[in-house]
């Protein structure tokens, strides 16, 4: 049944597929990421009890979600790379690990400018938070492991490793500080959960949704097409799209 | 054929005879552990109360870095003496054979730990109720940390300095078991039922111990290039 | 550069395989075909990829291209069979310092995939006092000259029962005395229709070992004789 992944584990296939693709999903980025941001933050009605400052999840709840989809993504990208051996899949770690820990810190950075107006403190022990601050440290491991490596194949796979290890732990990570929270703050609510949100605020958040996935996406390919053209280089083809990208400039 | 078990247990036998032989290496952590819970009083105050509030948690942290600090040998010496390309070899799964090695380091950092609680309880002025709970929590969460830190000895076995890098790593994956542990201390001290939370550390070390050898493995066999 | 004599199926064939090591190739398309009872040494100058290409027949490293096939089948699938009938004794021997000569050989043994526990243990004996190693057998490996522990990974030479020996550098360290008993032994393994890869700086004193060379030299391999 993985079959039709065999031809894009050649690189020079799996680069022309992403060069083509590339563009319209930058493109759609742009317009989704502009939509979703200038009808959130200008347009969408205020929060009767939070005022103004609640816009911010329209930045902080969709990188929150995708720096959870990066690291998803980047351990299916390992299985595959450790079960079916293919190149490729190993090449994409380093492609998303970065993307995926940059999601996580403006994650963090969002909760804490939101913390600020509601709790009068830049930083507090709230599940979500501290689960990205986790997560941000599982990236951290992951790229150092990566990195730590002279030989990028072996890196590829221990950071492959990693991932997995760290996907599985994840929901353990994650119910584990929820379940800490509630029992160190007892009933508050933290105001991150919305038991029901507005329509006119809920559509400009679905966009916004899908204009961070698609720029999680967008970036994670434009590192993976360098990632294909650096482990390539001494191979024709790779000589020949740098060839012609030095003479288009 | 000698069958798997057979291994297991020449493993786990030669890595006991071996640490027999070089006791230090075995004792060094427990003695850090000894030193940094010391540290707490002399840094904090030796009020009884406060130690009493804080000591489940300092013993937990302290337990998880002594654990970080026995990793370094857990397979290195047999990497670089090349016995684990020999265990490699082996028609044996090597996933199994490798938890002989965690079952070794286990016996010699987290059974140790267990035995050493009543005195750190008694240093922080734990409570008698909670001890016990310590002591249990000790026993039912360490095989996890033996198990998943052998992932992060395992991934790092060809740097020449992994020593920082295999906290980096590991110290995340570690948090649910801090969490869960020290609240079942912090539940036996004041009366309240803890059943729950040992119950989910049981679960946790039981997932851990049964996925992570092929975790181990896969990087064990990455390492050999 | 294939060999044009033996048709029968090799019992080791590392068809066209290659060795890429940090975007350095270290040989390319290289052929081997191992029958039954064939000695081969592989020579080549330093960093030519002798060990490399002795771990991939090993199954230790999978090649970058080509395949290494054991009796026709890729050794992948044939991994369990084929490790019964390896022993590969590397660069690092899987010696322990902190073992006793005795408590070695036993090591080596289980290593080699050796059934027999401590009943067999006068099979030891016979072979310390073969390889020269009687009244040192309490002594601690780790004090022993190089090669002397050299001797104590070559135990399994005579305690093994597989058919495929896989040697680096067998020789490092020993004596005239041992070099001649290792040739000795090499020549009884191929009378019983065992074959042996091998690396070896020094040329092979033994005019009665039937051996074949295979010489690396870094970008090109071929075949010689």
């Amino acid at each position: 049944m993985w079959r039709w992944l065999h031809p894009y584990a050649k690189p020079e296939a799996t680069y022309r597929l992403v060069d083509k693709l590339l563009p319209w999903f930058a493109a759609l980025t742009a317009v989704s990421l502009l939509v979703g941001m200038v009808w959130g933050l200008a347009f969408a009605p205020s929060d009767y009890q939070q005022g103004d400052s609640y816009r911010i999840i329209y930045i902080h709840v969709p990188s929150a979600i995708f720096s959870m989809g990066a690291y998803f993504g980047m351990a299916v990208m390992g299985v595959i790379a450790l079960v079916w051996q293919i190149k490729t899949a190993e090449w994409s770690i380093p492609a998303i690990a970065p993307v995926g820990a940059a999601m996580t810190a403006i994650a963090l950075f969002t909760g804490a400018i939101w913390g600020k107006p509601m709790w009068g403190t830049w930083w507090v022990w709230d599940a979500r938070l501290t689960s990205e601050l986790i997560l941000l440290f599982l990236y951290v491991g992951v790229m150092a492991l990566y990195y730590a490596f002279d030989d990028q194949r072996t890196g590829a796979k221990a950071a492959a490793i990693l991932a997995i290890v760290g996907v599985v732990n994840l929901p353990i990570i994650h119910y584990s500080v929820e379940w800490w929270n509630t029992l160190h703050q007892g009933a508050t609510i933290t105001k991150f959960e919305r038991p029901s949100i507005a329509t006119s605020m809920l559509w400009p958040l679905l966009i916004s949704l899908l204009g961070f996935m698609l720029l999680t996406i967008s970036l994670v390919m434009m590192r993976f097409k360098n990632e294909l053209l650096r482990h390539e280089l001494h191979r024709p083809w790779a000589q020949r799209v740098l060839g012609t990208a030095e003479e288009s400039h | 054929m000698m069958n798997s078990w057979q291994l297991w247990r020449s493993v786990l036998v030669k890595d006991l005879r071996i640490a027999a032989r070089r006791r230090s290496d075995a004792l060094n952590p427990l003695l850090f552990l000894l030193m940094v819970v010391t540290l707490f009083p002399l840094g904090i105050g030796p009020g009884p109360d406060i130690l009493a509030r804080i000591a489940p948690g300092i013993i937990w942290v302290a337990a998880l870095l002594a654990t970080l600090l026995g990793l370094d040998r857990l397979f290195k010496d047999d990497y670089n003496d090349g016995s684990l390309e020999q265990l490699c070899l082996l028609p044996q799964p090597l996933a199994f054979t490798l938890t002989a090695k965690v079952a070794a380091h286990w016996l010699l950092s987290g059974l140790p730990l267990v035995i050493l609680s009543p005195v750190l309880a008694l240093l922080l002025n734990l409570p008698l109720d909670a001890w016990w709970a310590l002591a249990l929590t000790l026993l039912l969460g360490t095989p996890a940390l033996s198990a998943l830190g052998a992932i992060g000895a395992a991934l790092t076995l060809q740097l020449q300095r992994g020593g920082s890098l295999v906290s980096l790593i590991l110290l995340p994956l570690f948090i649910p078991l801090l969490i869960f542990a020290t609240s079942a201390v912090e539940n036996a001290g004041m009366g309240l039922a803890v059943q729950g939370q040992l119950a989910i550390l049981a679960a946790i070390s039981v997932l851990t111990v049964t996925l992570a050898p092929l975790a181990m493995a896969a990087a064990v066999r990455m390492s050999m290039n | 550069m294939t060999q044009s004599t033996n048709t029968a199926m090799p019992l080791l064939h590392a068809d066209r395989v290659s060795s890429i090591r940090s975007g350095r190739v270290l040989f390319s398309q290289l052929q081997l075909a191992v029958q039954a009872g064939e000695i081969w040494q592989i020579s080549g100058a330093n960093g030519a990829g002798k060990s490399t290409l002795l771990r991939m027949l090993a199954g230790l490293l999978v090649p970058n291209e080509g395949e290494v096939r054991f009796n026709g089948q890729p050794l992948h699938r044939v991994r369990d069979d084929y490790h019964q009938q390896l022993l590969y004794i590397g660069h690092k021997a899987a010696v322990k310092p902190e073992l006793s000569a005795l408590e070695n050989v036993f090591w080596q043994r289980r290593l080699g995939g050796d059934t027999t526990a401590t009943a067999e243990q006068a099979q030891d004996w016979d072979v310390l006092e073969q390889l020269g190693l009687l009244g040192l057998e309490e002594e601690m490996t780790g004090r022993l000259s190089a090669g002397q522990q050299r001797r104590v990974a070559l135990t399994r030479l005579w305690c093994s029962t597989a058919s495929l020996w896989i040697l680096d550098e067998p020789f490092t360290s020993l004596d005239v005395d041992g070099i001649a008993l290792l040739q000795q032994r090499f020549l009884q393994h191929l009378s019983r229709g065992g074959s042996i890869v091998m690396t070896s700086h020094q040329p092979l004193t033994d005019t009665q070992l039937p051996l074949q060379q295979l010489t690396l030299n870094s970008a090109r391999a071929e075949v010689l004789l």
